[in-house]
């Protein structure tokens, strides 16, 4: 016997969040004035673009039961640092690489100190972003904007090209969702991902290395920060490290819950990103045109985060079978 | 003896090594690691920043520490109850912005504004208790959103009100006491903050709430399954945080006036960080005031020091950070470790050597001989009975003995088939004696020295003694009283076989072989407890030598048999009458002949007495081989033997075939018949002695004949 309430729920997160997008698509179409204009809504799509990539590293986390708070940390030092670098003469290819092997450096440092020294993710997460950004301003870069002048090659049509009329940033976004989908759906790895967030214990009695696993999963989403920093670079022709003390990373995992990615682990595909990035960017470009300050943008992202998460917790109960003492 | 022998037994001699265990077993360890950092810090910033620890600079300190105090108390508390709460930061800035703006702006007095910030804490806490305690969200992702969400509100309410905020048309003198008294040169905050920390001190130790507390972050499920109410407990955590951090903001406010937009930005890792650094463990169950204070003094010397140091931006929180993983990193793994290290660093074996084990093969013309005399014997209660270490018979024959279940079991005079539970004491009754009153005086492991009036009541004798100058463990209280005889004076001499272990454990001290054990003397005039001979090998019998100035005890790892003076001209000397027996002995009693009868309740094998001479042998098969497998003394064959006080064996009995009476610890001679009890057997065993007094009785013997007769 079904009621109406399980109905309800079982017409799934991601199908809510796409329904509740096309209302809010049609609404704003109606409402707001130069809302559904072609350059608007390519705008929309570039903006939200990089916000996109991040909630993919992220996503591949959370799926993995982690939580990754220094990703736009990651993104803005290690890519500020090589344009600092490339600032000071440095050939740019070089410059970008050692930013990389920095980026992917502080993931494999967060991995190391969640799967080896046990330490909740959440927490070693947030005080790595804060050890990030303290070295970042103390030794990786000089100004808080970092302009980015001469020629850097091939990389600037990353950020500014576009192919058919669709901006490069759009395109990046769809072709590393689809390297995602691929690594999490048709691999192995991707196959443990999804265990590991499941069931830990279980996977690791299973034979799983769950803690190269773990090193793994943060050393990417440091990757895609980067690439999402560099992407984002390229367009604005600058990196702004303000960013790592702004309430972004709250923005990822926002985009990252609202898709529907279950916070316990385990649930939850590329497929949720897109949906998520697709409504949170509607409705960030909706509060904008509504002249909405950033403040009270805050105070309303930060009440859906909260109704997100509520909901969230109602949907995917956290597991006590497999639920840690300290998991807080 | 080798020159190795010697070195080994110097070492063990000098060296304590189990200090370490206990050190270790302590609770106070935990703020032991917090505090050396403290003193670290100290002298290393006093001898890098000139001027480090100077009045004015303490004073500075003093402040910005009473802010911070406030706000790690608050964050103890959620931390305690296995929740955390990150929203202090922004609650913080939005009650310092509150509390200027009803001061500068709407001119109230200090009477509303202090109730209404305090409340306005408390306000958005309960929103924080309300998601985390009632709908059971993840805490640190919840406060991270209230995080982010009351930074919005101060954001949006300065951008509207800041001007008005900011300063004041008419001064408030009042609000300006605030922020700038002293009392005793300190100022007012700090002495706020520590009246507010004695008082949550007792809250969290003395009183109900904290109880709880201890109870929900230590087990939630159990707290909720003994009907605590878990949600409301939580929930009250928050409510408390938010208070206090407003409290911590009126302080602030009142002293700086200052409406920046920088205010409590990042305080939630700064009071994490001192919260952790000084103990306090994620996930909860483990917390204190202490702790917290200790953290916030090294967190709030370390910014100051290093402000201090005109580093670059960014150092400071690169340090913080740094401070806050390190902290972390050693609570998570001391709190899963610090069982391991403690059973594996407890057992400290020491070097003993125990002289030649005379012979006791059938044929070796030895005076312990194995005979089968013991197969004759007859069982009492046979597996009705658990653990039966001493019996005793009173003037009626009845038989007393103890059970492993906690009680003092009598057999009914004269066949003992019948019993009944005489009283239930609730640990296991080990030695037993009757006093001049023909009341059973009871030592009970784990519990101390009992007696059992005649209307069957237990009555606690003895259960600590003086505690002795420089031990670590407490050494007061009694772990495992063993067996008791009394002096015609009435005093009570009793043995303790070991402070290190509890009953249950008891034969762990066996791979220790140092004299862990004593003698204690009760004294029934003042109801006082001494201690008269410390670090014995597991003393285990004692009965009086009958001249009234002595008494006679064995040593169980020892494998001797001494004699002390307690009176007369050799008080206070001891001697040993027999250093080396071929087994570990037990009790020992009167005989009717003016003898002593001894139960041996395990044989001495040649590879454990070469592992006493291998102290770093044992030690690393403690830490290398799981218990099960540890090499212990036999418990396995035990006999029974006579001696005088001489130390001159005179007869011996053995149940050879192991089968009856695998180990004896107790015998009780009465009325020509010899009573055998066993700590591990299912029996007693009644053996008669031939050519014994048919008589004799040792309760007679002590005490003369029945009063009243």
């Amino acid at each position: 016997m079904k009621s109406g309430r399980d109905a309800i729920l079982s017409l799934n997160q991601e199908q809510m969040v796409i329904a509740i997008s096309a209302v809010l698509f049609v609404l704003f179409s109606i409402l707001l004035d130069g809302f559904f204009r072609i350059s608007n809504l390519l705008s929309l799509l570039q903006s939200v673009s990089i916000l996109g990539i991040l909630a993919i590293g992220m996503a591949v986390v959370v799926i993995g039961r982690g939580i990754d708070l220094t990703m736009v940390a990651v993104m803005v030092f290690s890519t500020g640092w090589s344009f600092t670098l490339f600032a000071g003469g440095m050939q740019v290819e070089v410059a970008l690489l050692l930013g990389l092997l920095l980026a992917v450096a502080f993931g494999a440092i967060n991995g190391f100190l969640i799967a080896y020294v046990e330490i909740p993710a959440i927490f070693a997460t947030l005080a790595m972003a804060t050890v990030i950004s303290g070295l970042g301003r103390f030794a990786l870069v000089s100004s808080e904007n970092i302009f980015i002048s001469g020629d850097v090659g091939w990389f600037a049509s990353l950020g500014a090209g576009a192919i058919a009329a669709v901006p490069m940033p759009v395109l990046l976004f769809l072709v590393i969702s689809c390297i995602a989908f691929v690594a999490l759906r048709l691999t192995r790895y991707g196959a443990f991902v999804y265990a590991i967030g499941d069931n830990p214990l279980a996977s690791r009695n299973s034979g799983m290395p769950i803690r190269p696993m773990t090193v793994l999963m943060y050393s990417l989403a440091s990757l895609v920060a980067f690439c999402a920093g560099l992407i984002m670079a390229m367009t604005v022709s600058s990196v702004n490290t303000k960013l790592a003390s702004s309430t972004m990373v709250y923005d990822i995992i926002l985009v990252v819950v609202i898709g529907g990615i279950g916070l316990a682990g385990g649930k939850g595909s590329i497929r949720n990103v897109i949906s998520g990035t697709v409504l949170i960017g509607l409705l960030l470009n909706g509060l904008t045109i509504m002249n909405v300050d950033y403040s009270a943008q805050n105070i309303i992202k930060s009440l859906i985060l909260l109704l997100a998460i509520i909901v969230d917790s109602l949907l995917n109960p956290r597991d006590e079978q497999t639920a840690q003492q300290g998991d807080i | 003896m080798s020159a190795r022998e010697a070195y080994l037994r110097w070492r063990y001699r000098l060296f304590p090594d189990h200090v370490v265990g206990e050190i270790l077993s302590k609770n106070w360890i935990d703020n032991a690691i917090p505090f050396m950092f403290l003193a670290i810090a100290v002298a290393v910033f006093s001898l890098i920043i000139p001027n480090f620890l100077t009045i004015g600079s303490l004073g500075t300190m003093g402040e910005l520490l009473a802010e911070y105090l406030f706000v790690a108390i608050g964050m103890t508390l959620v931390l305690k109850a296995g929740g955390i709460d990150l929203s202090v930061g922004s609650v913080f800035a939005l009650c310092n912005f509150c509390a200027l703006y009803l001061v500068n702006a709407l001119g109230m007095p200090l009477i509303v504004v202090i109730p209404a910030i305090l409340a306005l804490g408390g306000l958005v806490g309960a929103i924080n208790g309300f998601l985390v305690g009632f709908l059971r969200l993840r805490a640190f992702l919840t406060t991270l959103v209230t995080l982010i969400l009351v930074r919005a509100i101060v954001e949006l309410l300065s951008l509207n009100f800041g001007v008005n905020a900011s300063y004041s048309e008419t001064p408030v003198p009042q609000w300006d006491y605030l922020g700038a008294a002293q009392i005793l040169g300190m100022p007012l905050s700090l002495v706020v903050a520590a009246v507010v920390a004695l008082l949550t001190h007792v809250l969290m130790t003395r009183m109900r709430f904290g109880w709880h507390l201890s109870a929900v972050g230590g087990s939630r499920r159990s707290a909720y399954n003994i009907g605590l109410p878990v949600k409301w407990i939580v929930a009250q955590t928050y409510i408390l945080s938010g208070v206090f951090t407003a409290a911590g903001a009126l302080f602030y406010a009142s002293r700086l006036g200052s409406i920046g937009g920088s205010v409590g930005v990042g305080l939630e890792i700064v009071i994490l960080t001192a919260a952790v650094l000084g103990g306090n463990s994620l996930g909860g169950g483990r917390g204190s005031v202490a702790k917290a204070i200790i953290g916030t003094v090294i967190v709030v010397m370390v910014t100051n020091a290093l402000v201090r140091m005109g580093l670059r931006t960014g150092a400071s929180d690169l340090v913080l950070g740094l401070i806050l993983l390190v902290a972390v990193a050693i609570d998570v793994k001391w709190m899963k470790n610090r069982l391991k290290v403690l059973n594996r660093a407890y057992v400290s074996p020491t070097y003993f050597a125990l002289p030649a084990c005379p012979p006791t093969a059938e044929g070796s013309g030895s005076p312990y001989e194995v005979n089968n005399k013991l197969a004759t014997a007859q069982p009492i209660g046979k597996g009705e009975l658990d653990g039966p270490e001493d019996i005793i018979l009173d003037e009626d024959d009845n038989l007393y003995c103890g059970s492993r279940h906690g009680d003092v079991i009598r057999f009914f005079a004269p066949d003992y088939k019948k019993h009944e539970v005489y009283v239930h004491i609730g640990g296991h009754p080990l030695g037993m004696a009757f006093n001049q009153d023909r009341e059973l005086v009871v030592c009970v492991g784990g519990m101390g020295l009992y007696k059992v009036t005649k209307d069957r009541k237990p009555v606690k004798l003895s259960d600590e003694t003086n505690r002795s100058l420089f031990s670590i463990i407490d050494d007061s209280r009694m772990r495992l009283a063993d067996d008791l005889d009394i002096a015609p004076d009435g005093r009570i001499f009793f043995s303790e076989a070991t402070i290190r272990y509890e009953i249950h454990d008891w034969v762990l001290d066996a791979l220790e072989s140092r004299g862990n054990g004593r003698i204690i003397c009760y004294d029934p005039r003042d109801g006082s407890s001494r201690t008269i001979l410390p670090k014995l090998q597991f003393p285990n019998g004692i009965t009086m030598a009958g001249d009234g100035e002595s008494f006679l005890f064995a040593e169980t790892w020892g494998c001797r048999i001494s004699r002390y003076w307690f009176n007369g001209p050799r008080k206070g000397q001891t001697e040993v009458v027999i250093p080396d027996l071929p087994g570990y002995p037990d009790n020992i009693n009167k005989a009717s002949d003016g003898t002593f009868w001894c139960a041996i309740l395990g044989m001495r094998s040649p590879t454990f007495d070469l592992a006493q001479r291998m102290p770093q042998f044992r030690r690393r098969m403690v830490y290398r081989v799981a218990s099960d497998e540890w090499m212990y003394p036999n418990m396995n064959s035990g006999c029974v033997f006579k001696f005088d006080l001489d130390g001159k064996v005179l007869d011996v009995l053995w149940d050879r075939d192991g089968i009856k009476h695998p180990s004896i610890t107790s015998i009780r001679e009465h009325k020509g018949r010899l009573f055998l009890g066993g700590l591990f057997n299912d029996r007693i065993g009644v053996y008669d002695i031939p050519g014994a007094d048919p008589e004799w009785t040792g309760i007679r013997h002590y005490w003369g004949g029945k009063t009243g007769e």
